[in-house]
């Protein structure tokens, strides 16, 4: 039976990954995203499932740990907040090369360095583009509610498995503090039969397999990239989602995701109490990007106000999706100074609207 | 209906659980909610603050300026957020301890003595249920049986034995609440 609770982003995220199935999480404590593992902790869900949860000597240890358990078979995840991800950067890039699933998750907070623990969007880069070595993506999702933070640990699992390859859900600190009302779904049963990439030991009539990111042929290792590259392809063809709010007959547009879409929509609201007729577009993957449906909203607009808590970093990605086609800018705050709905209606207004 | 509201005061003040029940028995109401708390280095010993959003749609922003209704329950508080309270909209303030009235024409304002009722119960820890009550005598928006279907979800149930004496709290703030600007 579905229940209904009013919880936090992170506590929700925690209950989700047990829900969810998983064999093991391990992670370190860091604001403003310990109440994942305090979460985990308190539940104990080895008693519920026989999920391990295992704070680890530091973020590193964790990220290998997973490595270990994915390599296993094993639904495996961990979390973290910006400096703590910087630290795991390493390991996502192994687990990538290695083509191991798992799911990562990002409560953002603002850098750089260690920053502050209030939220930000700072890490978007990192996410998207690859914050570890070599020629990588990682399924980056996106939640603006506690909804979408349960939902997305489902779905990250889903994806790691079926394409093996680690999923990121990158929260903020908004979404990981704040309470809403949210539906969990049924208690998922947890894998039982090792997939046979798994490193499991060689018992009669199983293959031996070797589970690495290591090809010193170069000949072999492009064809580990050329696999790479198709897989991402199937990626950006199957697993884009997005949200649109009032695009039909809006003039101007706004793109943002995560809380700071949240936000974005009661800017949209008031606007619209003005007469302003704008729309809201919310990627909710950020890898793969929505880049046509971006494109084809830019031909009825005038112009398009991509809005962060960060100095201009999706953006971007709004530049290339519109290709020109009309006029784009970026408002952003940073430093973990969220970005209130009359500043944003404000830069709507200065920048596009009277731009 | 949409109720924007930020509670602000003391840590320890019961800031952020009044902020939660009101949202849990929003819930149970079948409201949309929404709570967001001040989580930084100020709740270590300085202001701690949440917003509590209770509304009959979806709510689109989290985190606001302009509120409904503002509840203070210190200085710092009043001077941080008589500001952001909207014209025509509600300012509760505790009256212990404060230094200075309320200064704005354009709002309504209350105070409650909550934290003197608590010292005459016995008891300061149901100092947060006498202001809920207060609010809800002004601003009716939940029944006071979701009220107390909250206030059990939210209290672990080795403290259900003290939902009559938090009930009592309520009605206590709803009898205290005064009146001190009405807007012309």
């Amino acid at each position: 039976m579905k229940e209904l609770r009013l919880m936090k982003g992170n506590e929700a995220l925690a209950e989700a990954a047990i829900r969810a199935g998983a064999d093991a999480y391990f992670g370190y404590p860091i604001t403003p995203q310990s109440e994942v593992i305090e979460y985990l902790m308190m539940e104990n869900p080895a008693d519920r499932t026989g999920m391990q949860v295992l704070q680890a000597e530091s973020e590193v240890a964790a990220i290998n740990m997973v490595y270990g358990a994915a390599g296993c078979g094993k639904r495996a995840m961990t979390s973290s907040s910006s400096p703590g991800i910087s630290l795991k950067m390493e390991g996502i890039s192994y687990l990538a090369g290695a083509e191991l699933p798992c799911l990562v998750v990002n409560v953002v907070r603002a850098g750089p360095g260690l920053g502050t623990i209030q939220p930000s969007q700072s890490d978007y880069f990192q996410a998207v583009k690859g914050g570890g070595h070599g020629d990588y993506k990682m399924i980056v999702l996106a939640p603006a509610t506690v909804q979408e933070s349960v939902d997305y640990v489902k779905l990250g699992f889903d994806l790691a498995f079926k394409y093996r390859t680690p999923v990121m859900i990158l929260s903020d600190g908004i979404i990981g503090q704040m309470m809403e009302k949210v539906e969990l779904f049924e208690q998922q049963p947890r894998l039982t039969e090792a997939p046979d990439w798994a490193t499991v030991g060689k018992k009669p009539g199983r293959d031996s397999v070797i589970v690495t990111s290591l090809q010193l042929q170069s000949e072999e290792q492009e064809k580990v990239n050329l696999r790479l590259q198709a897989k991402y392809r199937e990626i950006e063809k199957n697993e884009i989602m997005y949200e649109t709010h009032q695009c039909d007959d809006a003039e101007y547009l706004m793109v943002a995701f995560g809380s700071c879409a949240r936000i974005s929509r009661k800017a949209m609201e008031m606007a619209r109490e003005k007469g302003i007729k704008v729309g809201l577009f919310r990627p909710q993957t950020l890898y793969p990007y929505p880049y046509e449906a971006l494109n084809k909203l830019a031909d009825k607009v005038k112009g398009v106000l991509c809005v962060e808590m960060n100095a201009g970093q999706m953006v971007e990605d709004v530049r290339l999706a519109v290709n020109g086609k009309t006029r784009v800018e970026h408002f952003g705050r940073f430093g973990g100074m969220i970005p209130s709905p009359e500043e944003i209606l404000n830069a709507l207004e200065q920048k596009i609207i009277g731009g | 209906m949409t109720e924007e509201i930020i509670i602000a005061g003391f840590g320890g003040q019961g800031v952020l659980s009044m902020g939660q029940i009101l949202c849990y028995s929003g819930v149970m109401q079948g409201k949309e909610v929404s709570w967001m708390p001040s989580y930084g280095p100020e709740m270590r010993g300085g202001t701690a603050n949440c917003t509590a959003i209770i509304s009959d749609d979806a709510i689109s922003s989290p985190v606001l300026t302009k509120y409904d209704t503002a509840i203070v329950l210190n200085q710092p508080s009043l001077d941080k957020f008589e500001s952001s309270v909207k014209p025509g909209g509600l300012l509760i303030y505790e009256e212990n301890g404060m230094t200075r009235k309320p200064q704005r024409k354009d709002i309504n304002i209350f105070s409650i003595a909550a934290y003197d009722e608590s010292v005459k119960m016995n008891n300061t820890k149901v100092f947060n249920m006498i202001v809920i009550g207060g609010f809800l005598k002004v601003r009716p928006i939940l029944e006071l049986e979701n009220v107390i279907k909250g206030l059990k979800k939210v209290l672990p149930e080795r403290y259900h034995h003290l939902v009559p004496l938090n009930e009592d709290a309520i009605h206590k703030g709803m009898g205290i609440i005064k009146q001190e600007h009405t807007i012309e």
